[in-house]
């Protein structure tokens, strides 16, 4: 009956300060209040902090591309994660918020201060409509339409010659102050980070994340799921579109080249690597993603390879990803216990 | 006149390119979104064969089809596998490897020149009036005799019944003693097999361009969901649909429209009848 | 309690395919009363849910709420009318807790409109409402058990959940896809009087069951499907004394034998 050695097994349990903190949630001192707000105000001063430790303009802009690449990051994570529609396609996003942008800063006049946000809005208006057909219908749908808008666009643009063809359209105005230019992406990150983690504990949350793990149940609890599904599609389209209209002043040119393929490859890779459906994965995936490939640019589309094979890696053998990795080390304690 | 016989050629290409992907789908319900990958990375090998290797024609495209084949079932084996059954996860690991495939080809492969395969036949022949080269009359007669003999595989066959067996019903299937693991392998074997076939047949007509392997991919997807996702009549009625609203668009709008055809008879079925021309309305919800 | 119909099926008929799964099936279910529909496996009993809460839509025939025609409307729309249903392959969302698989159907119009099961009109916050359905169906209030994941729970837990969600649209009819099967005798004999009870507080059932004995505690009438067709329509008694009910049940020949070599 017994063994020459113990037998051990491994134990996870919650930490005594995650337990007090998360569980019954009582703060009863200084070190259990910074347990649970240091994590966040790293996060958000680090931000806040990076453009002024990096050197020179080439990594202020490393940074501001960084955000752009998370807000999409963030749109695609919360839409597969939250939601269930895998969006190949972050690149359309960010094609129509760039293109209305333009259009509503050249053609109208507007500063980009409100084309942004009004590109954003728009875009997201449109392409909720245009992805309204595949909305009741399974994901793999979501997933095929979203991958071939964005080669369609490119290519009716190119046919037909419109919205500048296949130079695209010049002489867009970049944001009133380098500074601003710096900070509005990075403070929209942010607002828009911690918007959506508490959005997805409302109510609504809950309705969306129902509609991802059974939705027979909940047609049947008297709910339309086409329409909660169109609001969360336009919620990410919005960001993405907002990426969009961003990364169109910043390079104050929009062109085909605005659906690349990297826009809708980094962030589904991104997402993957910083950990899927904590939110704040995708935005660490970006810090680490975007500028190993600005290192690689030099090798053209073997980036894309780059990304693709990492995606695969992650996927096929189901790592966790960083952040959930970091979060079970924080919270929880890994013990060997004896049987 | 014209129309007619470049509507069926074409109709047919988008046949072929749809019949490696609908019987992965339909056997083992995995969107194979490296199904492109595989058509332009067959062209490639065969290429390879005939000019760096100097083999000869026939032995280049066994060659290509065989390799091909073998890729595709160890890409399975090895990733695929292990992401069975859930979707999310299956479309984007088949859409990461066909990426890493197709842009490696582009940065890596394809470099400057122009690359061809040359035709089966030289020459033409005039139907009508129309001056037709052989090679595309080769593209409709070998692209027939393959759907026959599929569809003879499949029912008069061991290993095709038993595939048939899996895509009506898996836990059946796995009751019978077919184990569903080989034959998803198998299934998706022949799938890139179909991919290669294709490449070959049409590769020839004009040039390998890494650019065909995303347009093969969303036609060949245009062509099943239009048709029903596992249904042959339907996709076979839904390549000649396609087939020939693309001729028609290029002789009255204009070349560039081709794939935006496609996208709209995408947009149109979804609207109008999700489950394709004769799809089984199952396909698309799950049961109750 | 004979009121008029509040249901009514007419000529309703499904195929698949080449499988004729309703043939031509009419009955009618009357305000606050309990009706059991049983019959052998692959008698169309889930067919029937599915054709009157439109999940599948029928190829031929009528189904009438309270007069409106609701054949294949939209599956939200119906429930939306009050007319609900379990699920026979149950499906609570697992990873959240119990008391949270409640607010998603207080999320819907209808429960806003109604407030909910003893919401009184004005939904307060979802949780506590939640609950307090949690506690009606029969968790125990004071305890941890509302509180767990819901993929932890017991099946007969599991069957109540079902119930809690449907009571949370403040339903008029209520359809049990086989919500006694799998459970215990001592989890059935406490589940007999939440139904008991649930017909008392005016929701009209309809129970499709395969434990008759249980079943015919509570029923009212009882219909019994074979093949996709009525056969018989009655009392319990009367029903299973009709011998067409045994022939479909047990198959004709063998009872003779049985009878005779016994």
């Amino acid at each position: 009956m017994s063994a020459d050695k113990p037998q051990r097994r491994r134990e996870r349990i919650d930490r005594g300060i995650k337990v007090r903190t998360g569980g019954i949630y009582a703060l009863m001192s200084w070190r259990e209040m910074a347990y649970l707000i240091s994590p966040r105000v790293l996060l958000i001063a680090g931000l806040l902090l990076l453009p002024l430790v990096m050197p020179g303009m080439y990594w202020k802009r490393v940074i501001s591309i960084v955000c752009i690449y998370a807000l999409l990051a963030l749109a695609f994570d919360f839409l597969a994660h939250y939601v269930g529609l895998v969006s190949l396609g972050g690149a359309f996003f960010v094609g129509v918020g760039g293109y209305l942008s333009a259009l509503l800063n050249t053609k109208m006049g507007l500063s980009p201060l409100l084309c942004v946000p009004g590109a954003a809005l728009t875009g997201g208006v449109v392409c909720t409509l245009l992805l309204m057909p595949c909305l009741p219908l399974r994901g793999v749908y979501f997933a095929i339409v979203t991958l071939m808008y964005p080669l369609f666009l490119a290519r009716v643009i190119e046919a037909l010659d419109i919205l500048g063809g296949t130079d695209g359209i010049l002489g867009i105005d970049s944001f009133p102050s380098p500074w601003l230019e710096q900070y509005f992406v990075i403070i929209v990150v942010l607002v828009l980070l911690f918007g959506l983690r508490r959005l997805v504990n409302t109510d609504l949350g809950l309705v969306l994340r129902a509609v991802k793990d059974n939705d027979q149940a909940v047609k049947a609890s008297a709910m339309n799921i086409t329409r909660y599904k169109a609001m969360a599609v336009f919620i990410a389209s919005s960001i993405g579109c907002l990426a969009g209209a961003c990364i169109v002043h910043i390079y104050m040119w929009a062109g085909i080249s605005t659906f690349a393929l990297d826009f809708s490859v980094l962030p589904i890779a991104a997402t993957v690597i910083g950990g899927s459906g904590t939110l704040v994965g995708p935005l660490i995936g970006c810090l680490i993603l975007v500028p190993v490939s600005e290192l690689l640019r030099d090798f053209g589309t073997l980036r894309i390879v780059f990304y693709s094979l990492i995606l695969l890696a992650f996927i096929v053998f189901r790592s966790e990803g960083l952040m959930i990795y970091g979060q079970r080390k924080y919270h929880q304690l890994e013990r060997w216990k004896a049987i | 006149m014209e129309i007619l016989v470049y509507g069926t050629i074409n109709s047919v290409a988008l046949a072929l390119y749809a019949l490696g992907f609908a019987l992965v789908y339909g056997i083992s319900r995995l969107p194979n979104f490296a199904h492109g990958a595989l058509y332009v990375l067959s062209g490639f090998i065969a290429w390879s064969a005939l000019n760096t290797l100097k083999l000869n024609y026939l032995l280049s495209i066994v060659l290509a089809m065989g390799v091909t084949a073998l890729i595709g079932a160890v890409i399975y084996r090895l990733f695929l596998i292990r992401v069975r059954g859930m979707e999310i996860s299956e479309i984007i690991a088949s859409y990461a490897i066909g990426l890493a495939i197709l842009e490696g080809l582009r940065w890596g492969g394809f470099k400057g020149m122009t690359y061809t395969l040359p035709p089966f036949i030289e020459g033409s022949v005039s139907i009508a009036g129309i001056s037709v080269d052989y090679q595309r009359l080769a593209v409709i007669v070998i692209g027939a005799a393959l759907v026959a003999a599929l569809w003879l595989f499949t029912h008069h066959t061991r290993i095709g019944l038993a595939l048939r067996g899996m895509a009506q019903d898996e836990r059946a299937a796995l009751m019978l003693g077919i184990d569903s693991d080989i034959m998803a392998v198998v299934a998706m074997g022949l799938g890139s097999m179909l991919a290669a076939c294709a490449a070959i047949l049409l590769l020839p007509l004009g040039n390998i361009v890494v650019e065909s392997g995303y347009n093969v991919l969303i036609l060949a997807i245009a062509v099943c969901i239009v048709g029903g996702l596992g249904s042959w009549v339907g996709a076979v009625l839904a390549a000649f649909l396609i087939g020939f609203a693309q001729i028609l668009t290029v002789v009255y709008l204009g070349a560039h429209f081709q794939m935006v055809v496609a996208l709209l008879a995408i947009i149109l079925t979804l609207i109008l009848k999700p489950s394709g021309l004769f799809g089984r309305q199952k396909e698309l919800e799950e049961r109750v | 309690m004979k009121a008029e119909p509040i249901l009514q099926v007419r000529e309703v008929t499904k195929t698949f395919g080449g499988i004729i799964a309703l043939n031509r099936l009419s009955f009618d279910v009357f305000e606050g009363e309990i009706l059991g529909i049983i019959g052998p496996n692959g008698s169309g009993k889930t067919t029937v849910v599915n054709c009157i809460t439109g999940f599948i839509k029928p190829s031929d025939g009528r189904v009438l709420f309270r007069g409106n025609d609701i054949t294949a409307r939209p599956p939200h729309k119906i429930a939306d009318l009050g007319v609900t249903r379990t699920f026979q392959i149950m499906r609570p969302y697992y990873s959240l807790p119990a008391y949270k698989n409640l607010v998603i159907p207080l999320f819907s119009p209808r429960a806003r409109r109604t407030g909910g099961w003893r919401g009184g009109g004005r939904m307060g916050d979802r949780n506590t409402v939640g609950i307090d359905i949690l506690e009606e169906i029969g968790f125990e209030r004071d305890s941890y058990v509302p509180y767990k994941t819901t993929s932890t729970l017991p099946t007969g837990y599991l069957k109540r959940l079902e119930l809690a969600r449907c009571l949370a649209l403040k339903p008029e009819l209520i359809i049990c896809d086989e919500v006694f099967s799998g459970l215990s005798m001592s989890e059935i004999a406490s589940m007999v009087p939440l139904i008991e009870r649930l017909q008392m507080d005016g929701i009209t059932l309809i129970m499709i069951e395969h434990r008759l004995r249980e079943l015919f505690q509570v029923a009212n009438r009882v219909m019994v499907l074979n093949f996709g067709e009525k056969l018989v329509e009655g009392g319990a008694e009367e029903v299973m004394a009709d011998s067409r009910v045994r022939e479909a049940y047990f198959g004709s020949e063998k009872v003779e034998e049985v009878m005779v070599h016994a």
